[in-house]
Parts: structure tokens; C-alpha cells; sequence
């Protein structure tokens, strides 16, 4: 008896686990892949759209910028969401939409007394030329550079606009922006780069030549450190893909864009 | 010189008691500061809400169920192609030079990194198969990950049951594979169960190759084809991209709490089975 | 009938393990497919002994990384082995079953906590610690050493414990009548008899300590340099993988490719030295049946 009860259950969940596995109701869907660092924002815009317009279904996925690319090329996603500064040549025949621009600001412990440094200094400090934090007017301690791994789209665009940079060896590398952020509140000797929409008051940011480094700033031109987020498309967006992108460069979507830290894309 | 055994019996135990004692309080600091800074956050709103403000607020609901899902999955296809081939390779084979081969093999595999084993998933199971990023992907991927631990901890245990009970099991009459059944696995159990156990853990805390296949997506699937976040993901991300240090805690905690109940659980059953066959 | 239900499950059973193997093989052509055709092209001796690792210059060297995780994962074995093997026996030989059945789910947790979780504890708690008492950025060989060696410590333990309790009491029992103490019938026999078990473990333990890359990223520092001290920051083969595939196309993934190829190479032949010495010392396993 308890044998042939023992089957009887197996016998019920395998016929459940076939029937959920092989069903679900198909919507319009369309799934957004790509830069880890935009996914949050893809997923807010996301979400409200969807509390407008219940027949679509919109999925977000990371991965980075480098899956973002893949995918839409493969089809995988319809979307793809990349975060650097140049498209590599593979992403050419995909069309490209700026959707919002990154501002990249310098960021010390709070305890350091340095408050502007001027683009050759941050050139000195990363290539390894300056080593002591005293060279730059702060206390006599040897500097600790922390910076974005090779490929990053947040150290392409820094290195790239501060320009002539060859990473030091000795600099330490994390693979984010928050965990540079926690890199840096912990050391009282470190300098790193992030994106601005995730300082917060346990890191310090710097002027730059003179620079502070705000949404205003940057939209007046004045700040330099920014780089573009693109969605990428093959072919021309249509149906459910143009909305959700018409959704996201509009009024509204930019201003969702605008009030959680990335900067708007005109 | 040689001391007295007694002595060195007291060097030895202390010694062991005393590595003993580092691992516990390691461990111990580990769970006591998650649950400190994350428990805080942790409440019925906290378990039973979807996130919002991009995880700043709200809670984890999504990913609650992700982590049930996607785990049951990988291990419901590991469990029996692993404890199988691990039968199969010591009960039906003799010890060749092809069974070392394979174990040598299998131990390599349990060397690759998550993020290959991701990849991997991506481009087979979400491209080439066409199963996008879904729970399949996830579930297969993860049971390819450690199914390399469920076949040598199988192993280890099958082998481990004394070679006269087979005996008696033949002397009876029994097939080999009536053997296998009611006499071997069940005194192979405690150690098929730490295998389970080991993969149940790493397919909860399993990250970069989860967000490769089976996503990161924070609606709540309704199908196999779905993607899925799990919790382990959701702190990646919140730790990740600086979202919410508070949530990324609250995270832990129950992804903490979670496991030790499956833990629990499974152990409990474990003890059930063999007091109700020893009765 | 019965006849025939065992050649039908015997078949059965090949083809499960077939399969396993089969998706286990797969794997190792995905990875040597894509990256051996990059190290040929640019030359095992040169990718493997240069120092130069800078991709978006065509610069593919990683010895760095080589020595890097080698450090690493021997620093990670020196902290995981012998307080796993050591509590493993403590568990199982000197301390009452209850306390044992307690204990060992509670460290199988440990197995549970996403590796995230240890490197960002690693990052806010020991780096700093390392920093302020050690000197150097505190993101470091030994932090990686460290958090790793806690991260194997479940699967030392539960495996070893499980090796140790299953070798018979007869076995204690034998020793103990002979006039031994217990840690002598424990040093002489019961490890004896479960060395494979506790082989097991390590090599299984080994294996996840080179391949781990989520924690190691988060505190060794990722510095591409060759260590001098424990004190250094490095990079591991596994953390250059992950930093960069993400957002890698071109020769640069083919160069990470590339490097998981040096990767499963690495893990096999510190498998085979593990295996060997075991085989050395205690001499070759009969065959059981």
C-alpha cells in the first residue's frame, strides 16, 4: 500500500512538472539584454510601461555589454544594451540609439584632504609617474590606484578622455561599481573612478580642473568624464520594441533616467 | 625520545580541537555578520514584495521563488545521472583504466570556473537551442556543474558499504541490481545525502553562471522557458552596481536561513528513512 | 523476466553514465575548441611566459595569472586541509554523535552563502584588516587565500567526515584491543582506511579553489603583476577570465578561451600530482570486486 501511494505521487508531480514545463501564455514579449550597469534602469522603465500597457511583457537581462551585443545579433534578445564608448566593428551592422549618457566621477576617501585635481595629475596618478599622495598637496602616503578592468566602458571613456594613460601594474582592478565603491570608502589612501549615479556619502568626490561633478555640469558641457549608453537594434525597432524605446526617450522615461542618477540623453 | 602515547594522544586531540574551534569560529563570525546587518531588513514585506526603485526598495519575492525553482531543477537532473553513473562505475564495471580515466576527468571539471560553465550555457543552451534565458538553461547548466561532486561523493559512499553485505545480498538470491537497490543505496545513503547537500548549496549560491542562462529577469515565471532572478543573483547585482548595501544584507540573510532549512530538512527525512527501515 | 530487468537496467545505467560523460566532454571541447586555435596562433611559449597582459594593445602574456593562482590555491590548501581534515577527525573520533549531527549541517551552510557574499565580507572586513596590521593594500594573495580556504572548508569536512565514520568500528575496535589509544588506532588505522575519502575531498576541494572566481575577484586585487609576498596584489587565471569576458570580442575572448584552456590544464596536472602521491605512498588500490 504504501508502495503503489509512493508511485501514485511521483506518477501526479512528473504529469504537473510536463504540463508547466510545456505550457504558458505567450504575450507580446521582448526581451532587453546587455550592459549590467543600465539593466536597473532598463528595469524601472521597464516596469512602469508595463503598468501602462499590461499586453507587453518586457524581460531584462544583464550579462554585459559584450552579451548585449551578441544577442541582439543572434536574436536572442531584441534589445541589446551596451555601455561603451565605440561600438566594436561587429556591432556596426546593428542600428544604434543613445539613450542616456554615464557621468564618470573621481572618488577618494572622506578623510582626504585633496579636493581638485587637474587632468595631469589624474594622468600622473594612473600611469604610475606620481606615487605619493603628497605630490598632489595631500598627506605623505603612497597612493593606492583602484580602476575598472580592460574593456570596462567606464575605463575606456576615462581613459580615453583623460588620455595617454597606461594603467600601472600596481594598480588594483575590481569588476564594478560598487565594489570600487567599497574599495575606496575603505582605504584612506585610495583613488578610483565610478559612475556618479552610484556615489554616495561614503566616498568623496573630486573636482576635476576646477570641475564638480554634476548632472548639471555635465549638461552644460562643463564636466568632461561622460560616456553614451546605446540600444542596439537589427534592423529598424517596430511594434513592441519602438515602444518601449519611444517610452524610454520620452519626457517621462528620461526623467526616470534623470531622478535615479544617469544623466538624460540630450 | 619518544613520548608516552598518552601524552601525545593529549598534543593530538588539543591540536584537533583547536583547528576544530577556527573553522566554527570562522564560520560562526561569517553567519553572525550577515544576519546582523541583513536581518534589520527582513520582514513578511520584505519576503512577500517585488522589488522597487531598481532594489533600493521593497522586496524579494521574485528571487525567493527563483531560488526554489531553479536549484530543484538542477539537482532533479544531476541527482539521478550522477548517483547512476556512480553506480554504474562501481558496480557493473571493474576497475579499468577507463573508469580512471573518467574519474580523473570528472575531478578536472570540478576545477572550471562558474563563468565557463556559464558561458558555456549561453551560447549551447540560450542561442544554439534556442531555449533563451530560462529556467532550462539554468537547470541544465547547473546540473552539468555539479554533477562532477554527486558522482564522487556517490562513489565514495557506494564504495564505502563492506563488500560482505553484497555478499549476503547474492547468497540470498538477489539480482545485482535488486542489490543495489535495497541493500547498497541505502547504506550509501549519508554520503549520496552530503553530495546532495554540497550541490543543493552551490546551485542556491551559483552566480555568474546562473545570470548567463537562466537570467536575471524579476518577473515571476510561468513557465520553463521563463528567465528568473534567485537570491544569490539579486545580491550580486545590488552589491554589484552599489544599489542597496542594506537589501543586498537582507538578501544574504534569508538565502542564509533558506539553505540551513533545506539543510535541516533534508537531513531529517534522512533519518526518518533509515529509522523506519532499521525498525 | 528477472533476467532480463537486469540486462534492461544494466543498459539503462550505461547510457546515464554515457550521458554524464557525454555533457562533461562537452564542456571540454567547448573550451578547447575556442581557445586552442588562439594559442596556437600566438604561440603557447609566448602567451604563457610573457608578462604582458594588455589586450587592447594585442598583448596576450599570463604568466602573472599562472603564478598568481597557483599561490593562491596553495595558500587556500594550507588553511582548508589541514582545519578541514583536522575537524573532520575531531568530529567523528572525540566528541560525542549529537553534538556531530548539530555541527555538520551548520558547516554544510557554509557550502550555501554565494561567493559574492564572502568576497564582499572579504572586501569590508578582512582587507582592511590585512591593510592595517600586515601592510600593502590589504586586497591581496593572502586575503585570497584566506576567504578561499574558508570556502572549501564545507566540502573537506562533510566528504572527510562522511570517508571517516564509514570505516567499521571493528576497525577502532581491533586497534583498541591491540592497546592502542584512541589517537593512535585513529592516526594508524582509521585514516589508513579512509585515506581515498579524504583524497576525495581534497582533490574535489583543489578543484574549487583554482576555479573560483567570484570571491578572488572581489579581494586579491587584480593587480597584473607577478607576486613577491603574500602581501601583493595579484590576478588569478579564473578573476582574468571573469573581469573581461563581459565585455571581451574578438582575439580578446579568444585569448580569455585561451586561458581557461591553461586553466583545465593547470587543475589536471595538480590533480595527477595529488593522485600520484597518494598512489606513492599507500600503494595502489586493488580492485574491489
Amino acid at each position: 500500500m504504501f508502495d503503489s501511494r509512493k508511485q501514485w505521487v511521483v506518477v501526479v508531480v512528473c504529469a504537473a512538472t510536463v504540463a508547466w514545463v510545456g505550457c504558458g501564455p505567450k504575450r507580446a514579449a521582448i526581451t532587453v539584454a546587455g550592459s549590467t550597469a543600465f539593466q536597473p534602469f532598463a528595469e524601472k522603465l521597464a516596469e512602469e510601461l508595463m503598468a501602462k500597457r499590461p499586453d507587453l511583457a518586457i524581460t531584462v537581462q544583464g550579462g554585459g555589454s559584450a552579451v548585449g551585443i551578441q544577442s541582439a545579433l543572434s536574436g536572442a534578445a531584441q534589445i541589446g544594451m551596451a555601455d561603451l564608448v565605440e561600438l566594436p566593428p561587429e556591432a556596426k551592422s546593428l542600428t544604434s540609439v543613445v539613450v542616456a549618457r554615464d557621468g564618470v566621477a573621481m572618488v577618494v576617501h572622506p578623510s582626504n584632504p585633496v579636493q581638485n585635481l587637474t587632468t595631469d595629475q589624474i594622468r600622473g596618478i594612473f600611469n604610475g609617474r606620481i606615487r605619493n599622495w603628497k605630490e598632489v598637496g595631500g598627506r605623505d602616503e603612497p597612493i593606492t590606484v583602484v580602476s575598472r578592468e580592460a574593456g570596462s566602458g567606464t575605463r575606456t571613456s576615462f581613459e580615453q578622455i583623460i588620455g595617454g594613460i597606461r594603467l600601472t601594474p600596481d594598480a588594483v582592478v575590481q569588476d564594478s561599481n560598487g565594489t570600487i565603491r567599497e574599495t575606496v570608502a575603505n582605504d584612506a589612501r585610495a583613488i578610483g573612478y565610478l559612475t556618479h549615479g552610484v556615489v554616495n556619502e561614503k566616498v568623496k568626490t573630486l573636482k576635476v580642473d576646477g570641475k564638480e561633478c554634476t548632472t548639471e555640469a555635465i549638461l552644460a558641457g562643463e564636466y568632461k568624464l561622460v560616456r553614451p549608453v546605446f540600444f542596439l537594434f537589427k534592423g529598424a525597432p517596430q511594434g513592441a520594441v519602438k515602444e518601449f524605446l519611444d517610452y524610454v526617450l520620452s519626457a517621462e522615461g528620461q526623467e526616470i533616467i534623470k531622478r535615479n542618477g544617469l544623466i538624460p540623453a540630450k | 625520545m619518544r613520548l608516552p602515547p598518552k601524552y601525545t594522544q593529549m598534543t593530538a586531540v588539543a591540536v584537533l580541537a583547536g583547528a576544530t574551534l577556527v573553522t566554527l569560529a570562522a564560520l560562526f563570525f561569517i553567519i553572525v555578520f550577515v544576519l546582523h546587518k541583513g536581518l534589520p531588513v527582513v520582514s513578511w514585506r520584505f519576503l512577500f514584495t517585488n522589488p522597487q526603485e531598481m532594489g533600493r526598495a521593497g522586496g524579494i519575492f521574485p528571487t525567493l521563488v527563483g531560488s526554489v525553482l531553479l536549484p530543484l531543477l538542477g539537482i532533479a537532473i544531476a541527482m539521478p545521472l550522477g548517483v547512476g553513473t556512480a553506480v554504474y562505475l562501481t558496480e557493473y564495471t571493474r576497475e579499468t583504466k577507463v573508469t580512471q580515466v573518467i574519474r580523473f576527468g570528472t575531478d578536472c571539471l570540478a576545477g572550471i570556473p562558474s563563468i565557463i560553465f556559464g558561458l558555456f550555457g549561453f551560447i549551447f543552451f540560450v542561442v544554439i537551442l534556442r531555449m533563451g534565458w530560462s529556467l532550462l538553461s539554468g537547470g541544465l547548466t547547473l546540473a552539468i556543474m555539479i554533477l562532477p561532486t554527486i558522482i564522487r561523493t556517490s562513489e565514495e559512499a557506494i564504495r564505502a558499504v563492506p563488500y560482505a553485505y553484497r555478499e549476503v545480498s547474492f547468497s540470498l538470491g538477489a539480482t545485482r541490481w535488486e542489490t543495489v537497490v535495497k541493500v547498497v543505496l541505502p547504506n550509501a545513503l549519508p554520503g549520496i545525502v552530503t553530495g546532495l547537500m554540497l550541490g543543493i548549496g552551490r546551485c542556491i549560491s551559483e552566480t555568474a553562471a546562473v545570470i548567463f542562462t537562466a537570467g536575471s529577469s524579476l518577473r515571476l515565471p510561468q513557465s520553463a522557458f521563463d528567465s528568473v532572478r534567485t537570491m544569490a543573483v539579486h545580491f550580486y547585482i545590488l552589491a554589484r552596481e552599489g544599489l542597496s548595501n542594506e537589501n543586498a544584507y537582507g538578501t544574504a540573510a534569508v538565502l542564509i536561513l533558506a539553505v540551513l532549512l533545506v539543510n535541516l530538512t533534508a537531513y531529517w527525512l534522512m533519518h526518518r528513512f533509515i529509522a523506519r527501515r532499521t525498525k | 523476466m528477472k533476467f532480463n530487468r537486469e540486462k534492461l537496467v544494466e543498459r539503462l545505467l550505461l547510457v546515464v553514465a554515457l550521458s554524464a560523460m557525454a555533457a562533461l566532454a562537452l564542456i571540454a571541447v567547448f573550451i578547447f575548441k575556442e581557445g586552442v586555435p588562439f594559442l596556437l596562433e600566438v604561440g603557447p611559449r609566448q602567451f604563457l611566459l610573457s608578462s604582458d597582459w594588455r589586450p587592447q594593445e594585442g598583448r596576450f602574456g599570463v604568466y602573472p595569472m599562472i603564478v598568481a593562482s597557483l599561490w593562491v590555491t596553495l595558500g587556500a590548501m594550507l588553511i582548508g586541509a589541514p582545519l578541514g581534515v583536522a575537524g573532520a577527525i575531531f568530529l567523528n573520533e572525540f566528541v560525542p554523535r549529537w553534538v556531530m549531527r548539530i555541527i555538520k549541517p551548520t558547516i554544510e551552510l557554509l557550502a550555501g552563502i554565494p561567493s559574492v557574499v564572502f568576497g564582499f565580507i572579504g572586501v569590508v572586513v578582512l582587507a582592511p584588516l590585512i591593510r592595517a596590521h600586515l601592510g600593502g593594500p590589504g586586497l591581496s594573495v593572502l586575503a585570497g587565500a584566506v576567504v578561499l580556504g574558508i570556502m572549501v572548508l564545507p566540502t573537506v569536512i562533510s566528504i572527510s567526515t562522511d570517508a571517516i565514520s564509514a570505516v567499521p568500528n571493528s576497525y577502532r575496535e581491533g586497534a583498541l584491543a591491540l592497546g592502542a589509544t584512541r589517537w593512535q588506532a585513529v592516526h594508524m588505522v582509521v585514516l589508513k582506511a579512509a585515506r581515498s575519502g579524504i583524497v576525495a575531498s581534497l582533490i574535489l576541494a583543489m578543484g574549487r579553489a583554482v576555479g573560483e572566481t567570484m570571491a578572488v575577484i572581489m579581494v586579491a586585487g587584480n593587480a597584473v603583476k607577478v607576486p613577491h609576498s603574500v602581501l601583493d596584489s595579484v590576478r588569478t587565471l579564473t578573476a582574468n577570465i571573469a573581469l573581461e569576458m563581459g565585455y571581451a570580442t574578438g582575439k580578446h575572448r579568444e585569448a580569455l578561451f585561451a586561458t581557461g584552456v591553461v586553466l583545465f590544464v593547470v587543475v589536471m596536472i595538480l590533480n595527477s600530482i595529488a593522485t600520484a602521491a597518494v598512489r606513492r605512498r599507500f600503494g595502489t588500490k586493488g580492485t574491489r570486486k
